[in-house]
């Protein structure tokens, strides 16, 4: 195997011809529009280890990675990239993991254009490199090629910690935490885990074969996962604490509460939150009625309101089912300011949804308690907001109706009350955000409790909760050891 | 995995069935539900929990075997296993002394309003319970109720048992003989607890219902629940699931129960056909009577 970054020749051609543009971002494969808009295979279909390496092969190996500035983990884009243009994938995904214990994962659903990808140089002239497929390539190799090996984890500490929630924030503090040594017990309300993962994200875009290999590794690990175990109802806080023995515990709960528009109509049949429709779907297999029991409604139109990942995937999910004809999109500022992945607008928008931009609904109208038509208004951008993005206003007399028989609703969620409403000495801020007394460590007013990730952020992404879990872990390994002293 | 440890017949339709989940049991109080998922396959279904025995770790409910899921429980046996139960859910019955309570219960709400009644006269009030079915074979837990209410009385719309007519009947009587009712709970068909609820509106007996609606997660995460109380949207997973009887809105919860009747009907008569129709409810009493 050439070792590229030591042969200066090659770096010195590439770094000609990249300057004059020579080498272009390598395209990754896709199902095409018309046959996956019909089925829930994913998107797309990742890397060859030969297009993978002629990808690292762009990178020039910066001395200051810029790249890295843009990573919520500080995944070291350029060592590992050195090693898939070498060849050396095991390596590679040895390196992506000691900052991202979920590569295959954060490979497919990072926003890439707004982190690592955003910030990399020689996205200046060109394209920036396929940081993401590049590590989704080398997370998917390595789980199909590596073989099963021990996992080794340090000798047991005897402390127990307690997970509450096994979305990507849980996941990750609990992978850290059990390698140190702690026995750790997840608590997830659900029948699965996986969070967001599981019901959320659908299959054609994060393959559930991923996330049970993920969660695989952690029962290896020696982690219990105890499904079915809505804390705040079965157990309070202090009750793990006191009664049951855990030495700290971390709340990675995650923002789950759907919001509705607070406009009439919403009730008739035919309206579903987001959650709602996507984990009939996701976590219900209602497409596969009725061999699975869980029903869902087959419509022809759905109207989708929103614009961020979940919308997009609500929408999509939507067009995959047997009847719909056709899925609208209604977001009421344009298309620049869409919140989702860049990635997922183009593929929505070659499997054709139909996007309506500068849109508001005032109004859902039904006839014989089903929905009809949304009545919208229309919008004109003003000026930026406090989120830096320009905000909409309404034009006088503009409203106009979208015929529809489904609305889905996916404005974002908030938190859920349940579990500091359920325990003591647990600061939330107003909008029921739990608040980090030091969050370095994210540790909350309680001593022995931490937590991230979306409970504590709001809706955010993957990587960052992922992020947030581990930095506690960190903080739950100190408090939990520093008890001894 | 939880248990089935008993089951047993009641009346047709209707099995009351013991079960292993001690840590459940632990934590359960009258007014609270469960969400169960009999297998892989299986769509989650709430349940009243009807009573629970912390030390002997068990959860008792009574399931009338309506559509696909309640009829597959009611094929299972002693020491087959639910796959999933998940709970307690929702809020706890307010239990306090209020002086003269009246508890009245339709259908499987009978089986709901049994602990309440019992907690209710624990903590000091005058219980009376009134229970409705259609005809006698269907009422349900009378026993149990007598040994922990005051009164007990029975309104079968055939007559065939207690006064004919409708439990509204009874609480009309009651009301127009002056009995002081501080306070009515009603669980049961949503038609009988609207029409509960219309009866105390105008004499302001405070009026509490239980909201049956479709569900999924019971977490609060999907908003499958939603109830409009008082003009506004509540999840009756987490908001209730018993609410304000002179403010909840019938109607919108009677339609938005009709979303799946299409889908519901196809999956019974899959199942009925893919088990040769051995569930057809008239012989389930002579299977497992
Ligand atoms: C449809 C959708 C698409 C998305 N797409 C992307 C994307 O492409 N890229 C990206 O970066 N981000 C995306 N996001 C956002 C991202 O998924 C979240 O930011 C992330 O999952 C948050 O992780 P978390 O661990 O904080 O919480 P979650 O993933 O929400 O997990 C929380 C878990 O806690 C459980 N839980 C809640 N309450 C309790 C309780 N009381 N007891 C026990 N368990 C409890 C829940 O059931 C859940 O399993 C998307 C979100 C959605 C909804
Ligand atoms: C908080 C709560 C507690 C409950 N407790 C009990 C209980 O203790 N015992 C019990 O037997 N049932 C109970 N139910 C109702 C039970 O969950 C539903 O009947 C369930 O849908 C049955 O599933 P299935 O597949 O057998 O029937 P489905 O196929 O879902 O429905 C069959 C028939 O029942 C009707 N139906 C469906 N859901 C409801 C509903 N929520 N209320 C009234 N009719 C409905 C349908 O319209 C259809 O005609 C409860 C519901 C809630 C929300
Ligand atoms: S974790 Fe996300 S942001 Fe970091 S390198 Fe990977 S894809 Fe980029
Ligand atoms: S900024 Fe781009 S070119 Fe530079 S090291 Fe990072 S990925 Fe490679
Ligand atoms: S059942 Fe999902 S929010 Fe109540």
């Amino acid at each position: 195997m050439p070792d590229r970054d030591n042969s200066p020749n090659i770096r010195l051609k590439m770094k000609k011809d990249l300057h004059q543009n020579k080498v272009p971002r390598t395209p990754v494969p896709e199902q095409n529009p018309e046959e996956r808009r019909k089925n829930f295979h994913e998107v797309s279909l990742g890397y060859t280890p030969a297009m993978a390496q002629l990808e690292a092969s762009r990178c020039i190996q910066c001395k200051k990675p810029k790249c890295m500035i843009g990573c919520p983990v500080r995944v070291n884009i350029p060592e590992f990239i050195k090693k898939v243009a070498e060849g050396d994938f095991f390596a590679a995904a040895r390196i992506i993991k000691e900052t991202n214990s979920l590569p295959a994962v954060t490979g497919r659903v990072c926003p890439q254009e707004d982190q690592c990808e955003k910030h990399c140089v020689i996205g200046i002239k060109g394209e920036p490199l396929a940081i993401g497929k590049l590590e989704r390539f080398v997370a998917d190799y390595e789980r199909l090629h590596q073989k099963e090996t021990a996992i080794e984890t340090d000798p047991p500490t005897g402390k127990k910690i307690a997970i509450i929630g096994a979305g990507p924030a849980g996941l990750a503090a609990a992978g850290d935490l059990a390698k140190w040594g702690h026995e750790v017990v997840i608590f997830e309300a659900l029948h699965k885990p996986g969070g967001v993962l599981f019901y959320g994200i659908p299959e054609f875009r994060l393959p559930k074969e991923i996330l049970e290999a993920e969660l695989d590794y952690l029962k290896r690990l020696g982690i219990e996962i105890k499904v079915n175990y809505v804390i705040g109802k079965i157990k309070t806080l202090d009750e793990l604490m006191e009664r049951d023995g855990f030495n700290a515990i971390f709340i990675g709960t995650g923002a789950g509460l759907p919001y509705f528009l607070g406009i009439s109509g919403e009730n008739l049949n035919g309206v579903y939150s987001a959650n709602e429709f996507l984990t009939r779907i996701n976590l219900m297999h209602a497409w596969e009625f009725p061999v699975f029991d869980t029903p869902i409604h087959h419509h022809k139109t759905f109207a989708v309101i929103g614009g961020g990942n979940t919308a997009l995937d609500a929408a999509r999910t939507a067009l995959r089912l047997p009847t719909t004809e056709k899925v609208l999109l209604v977001y009421r500022r344009s298309r620049e300011e869409l919140p989702a992945r860049l990635e997922e607008i183009e593929h929505a928008e070659a499997e054709g949804i139909e996007f309506h931009y500068l849109a508001n609904p005032i109004e859902i109208k039904g006839a014989n308690g089903w929905v009809s038509e949304i009545i919208c208004q229309k919008m004109q951008l003003g000026e930026p907001d406090a989120s830096g993005r320009r905000r909409p206003q309404p034009v006088a007399n503009s409203a106009f109706a979208l015929k529809t028989d489904a609305v889905i609703i996916a404005l974002g969620s908030g938190v859920n009350p349940l579990i500091a409403k359920s325990s003591t000495g647990l600061k939330t801020d107003s909008h029921g955000h739990i608040e980090l007394v030091d969050p370095s460590i994210n540790l909350t007013s309680r001593p022995g409790v931490f937590a991230g990730g979306d409970i504590v952020t709001g809706a955010a992404t993957v990587i960052s909760a992922m992020e947030a879990g581990k930095k506690a872990a960190e903080g739950i390994h100190h408090y939990v050891m520093n008890l001894e002293l | 995995m939880f248990e089935i440890l008993k089951k047993t017949y009641l009346a047709p339709q209707v099995f009351k069935y013991l079960l292993h989940a001690p840590d459940i049991a632990q934590k359960a109080l009258p007014g609270q539900f469960v969400i169960i998922r009999l297998d892989e396959t299986g769509e989650r279904i709430p349940i009243t929990i009807s009573d629970s025995d912390p030390t002997q770790g068990t959860l008792t409910f009574y399931v009338q075997a309506v559509g696909k899921t309640s009829l597959e429980m009611s094929l299972m046996k002693i020491g087959d296993f639910i796959l999933d139960i998940v709970g307690p859910l929702g809020n706890p019955t307010e239990i306090k002394r209020f002086g003269t309570v009246v508890v009245i219960g339709g259908g499987f709400g009978i089986a709901a309003i049994h602990p309440i009644a019992r907690a209710l006269t624990h903590a000091g009030n005058k219980t009376i319970a009134i229970l409705g079915a259609r005809t006698r074979e269907l009422v349900i837990l009378e026993k149990e109720l007598r040994s922990t209410s005051a009164e007990v009385h029975i309104a079968t719309n055939d007559g065939s048992y207690g006064t004919q007519g409708l439990v509204t009947d009874v609480l009309k009587t009651m009301i127009e003989k002056k009995e002081p009712i501080d306070r009515v709970i009603a669980i049961g068909p949503l038609i009988m607890m609207k029409a509960v609820a219309d009866l105390t509106r105008p004499c302001n007996i405070p009026t509490l219902v239980s909201m049956n609606p479709i569900m999924i997660d019971g977490t609060g995460m999907c908003g499958a629940c939603r109830v409009t109380v008082d003009g506004k949207m509540k999840f009756a997973c987490v908001d209730g699931p018993e609410f304000d009887g002179h403010s909840v809105d019938f109607e919108g919860l009677l339609n938005r129960l009709k979303t799946y009747l299409p889908e519901e009907a196809e999956a019974k008569e899959k199942y009925l056909k893919d088990t040769g129709g051995k569930c057809r409810i008239a012989t389930i009493a002579q299977i497992y009577g």
